[in-house]
């Protein structure tokens, strides 16, 4: 724990970021050739879902990335508020933007991935629809912090967003499945299938750790970023 | 409890002198809901499996439409300086705010709606549904919209901001609301979706008071 | 049964474009920030202590 403290530091995390973001980002690059590699030649055809299950192994990481990436805004929004950590607004303001593209190939891979399965582009299964509801989450989120002239005010209040806002997902979670449940059309496709074959779980939890490796390089790679560009906005404030 | 209740007879009492601000929400909410059938054609089957769904966006929206001034005047005028620095807990005063809110807002609106109901053809039960479910649902929309307003005081772009910000929170109070019709459409009663929307306004009580009250205080900063 | 292909091959090309596209969007971000920086002698590389 001690370690996260003197992470807390701007200018110390931003130090500990250059010297391991390059390596970690070669490590990235390897774990993505690895994974498209498995994804896309590698894996055998389902033989329920044919090649479009090769859409899942992009389209479920990218659900729980964008999940975790919420409750990332969520700890650094508490991080924030409660114990004032000063790279917690910046991180934040960093990650968002991550999530929220996450959550945005989501939709779209579902919306792909829906088309052949089902024959429409739109379904309006609770998933897709919650997942929907959090991409809007997360541009409140953006879009906040982004509001004010006073960074740190635009900082403090999408923390406390992000804060009801993770309260808020397992209801809104909870009342899609519901609404979903109840408005299904008589032809009942359930999303995921039959239990997942082994052939299947390896490129997907190999993809989920390389996309999980690409949300870890580009939340540091714009931390980064949003410490310099928060001493820049202190230097021209001391003009 | 004294400051609850004077914050809320002071607002209370600001809207009484000007009637007309709560009149436009209420007329805003008659036009738009109007506007669907205009829009989709009077077909009475139709109107009447949709209703529920129209007139719960229509209160949601007539709703936020006030919402942007809930604390703005007090923010500019200086009284919201004042409330932070009360012996009173400022949760207090934020809920205060809210049910002053809900009281010229969320309250016509729930005795409005039926009316409007017959509109689309709604009868018995279902007409209940529609004034019940959003007696019972809008107050977690004031609270959720009064976190809104407090986050977004004094933001650039405030307005279309504040509805972004509040409309994903409402959605859970919005499908338990219109389902709640649709049961009775099909036979259920709709007391289990007043029971869940219950629990929502319970919920919101429990947790927003704070959340206000912590964005006023890094507003008033 | 519709041709899986096109769409297997559109997914890939959105994770991609979405995925890439905020990669160099950072970078460039980045870039810019630090050259703004150095551009008023504030380098960054310098440590008060």
């Amino acid at each position: 724990m001690a370690s996260l403290h003197v992470l807390a530091n701007p200018a110390r995390f931003r130090r500990f970021s250059q010297r391991v973001l390059p390596a970690l980002s070669v490590v990235t690059a390897l774990a993505l050739a690895v994974g498209l590699w498995l994804a896309l030649i590698e894996s055998p055809p389902d033989y329920q879902q044919g090649e479009t299950v090769r859409i899942m192994f992009i389209h479920v990481p990218s659900a729980w990335l964008s999940m975790m990436g919420y409750g990332l805004l969520a700890a650094l929004g508490a991080s924030l508020l409660v114990w004032r950590h000063p790279l917690a607004a910046l991180m934040a303001r960093g990650a968002a933007p991550v999530g929220a593209v996450f959550a945005a190939v989501c939709l779209l891979t579902g919306s792909l991935w829906g088309r052949p399965m089902w024959g429409t582009y739109w379904v309006w299964d609770a998933r897709l629809t919650s997942m929907l509801l959090l991409f809007f989450l997360y541009l409140g989120h953006i879009a906040l912090s982004r509001a004010y002239d006073d960074s740190e005010r635009g900082d403090r209040a999408a923390a406390i967003l992000a804060l009801v806002g993770v309260i808020n997902l397992p209801v809104i979670k909870f009342s899609v499945d519901w609404w979903n449940t109840l408005h299904q059309p008589a032809s009942v496709m359930k999303l995921g299938g039959p239990s997942i074959d082994p052939s299947i779980l390896t490129p997907l939890l190999v993809m989920a750790v390389a996309l999980l490796l690409l949300f870890i390089v580009l939340v540091m790679l714009r931390t980064e970023t949003e410490i310099d560009r928060r001493r820049l906005e202190a230097a021209e404030m001391a003009l | 409890m004294t400051g609850f209740s004077a914050l809320l007879a002071r607002d209370l009492r600001l809207v009484w002198r000007r009637p007309g601000d709560v009149m436009v929400v209420l007329a805003f909410f008659v036009v738009a809901t109007v506007l669907f059938p205009l829009g989709i054609g009077p077909e009475t089957n139709l109107l009447a499996r949709i209703a529920a769904g129209i007139l719960w966006c229509a209160a949601l929206f007539a709703a936020l439409l006030s919402l942007e001034r809930l604390f703005a005047a007090d923010y500019e005028d200086g009284a919201l300086d004042l409330l932070l620095l009360a012996p009173w807990p400022l949760e207090l005063a934020a809920l205060a705010k809210c049910l002053a809110h809900w009281i010229v807002t969320g309250l016509p609106l729930a005795l409005l709606a039926p009316l409007m109901g017959l509109l689309f053809g709604l009868s018995g039960e279902a007409l209940w549904a529609v004034a019940a479910t959003l007696l019972v649902g809008t107050p977690a929309l004031s609270l959720i919209g009064g976190l809104a307003a407090a986050l977004t005081l004094g933001a650039r772009r405030g307005g279309a901001l504040l509805a972004l910000l509040a409309l994903p929170l409402c959605v859970p109070t919005l499908i338990f609301g219109a389902g709640a019709v649709e049961a009775v459409a099909i036979g259920e009663g709709f007391l289990t979706h007043l029971a869940i929307l219950g629990a929502l306004a319970l919920l919101s009580l429990a947790t927003l008071p704070w959340a206000i009250a912590a964005a006023l205080r890094q507003a008033g900063e | 049964m519709v041709n899986h292909t096109p769409f297997i091959v559109g997914a890939y090309i959105v994770a991609l474009l979405g995925f890439g596209g905020l990669v160099i969007a950072s970078l460039v971000a980045r870039r810019r920030i630090k050259r703004e920086l150095s551009a008023r002698g504030l380098s960054g590389e310098r440590v008060r202590r």
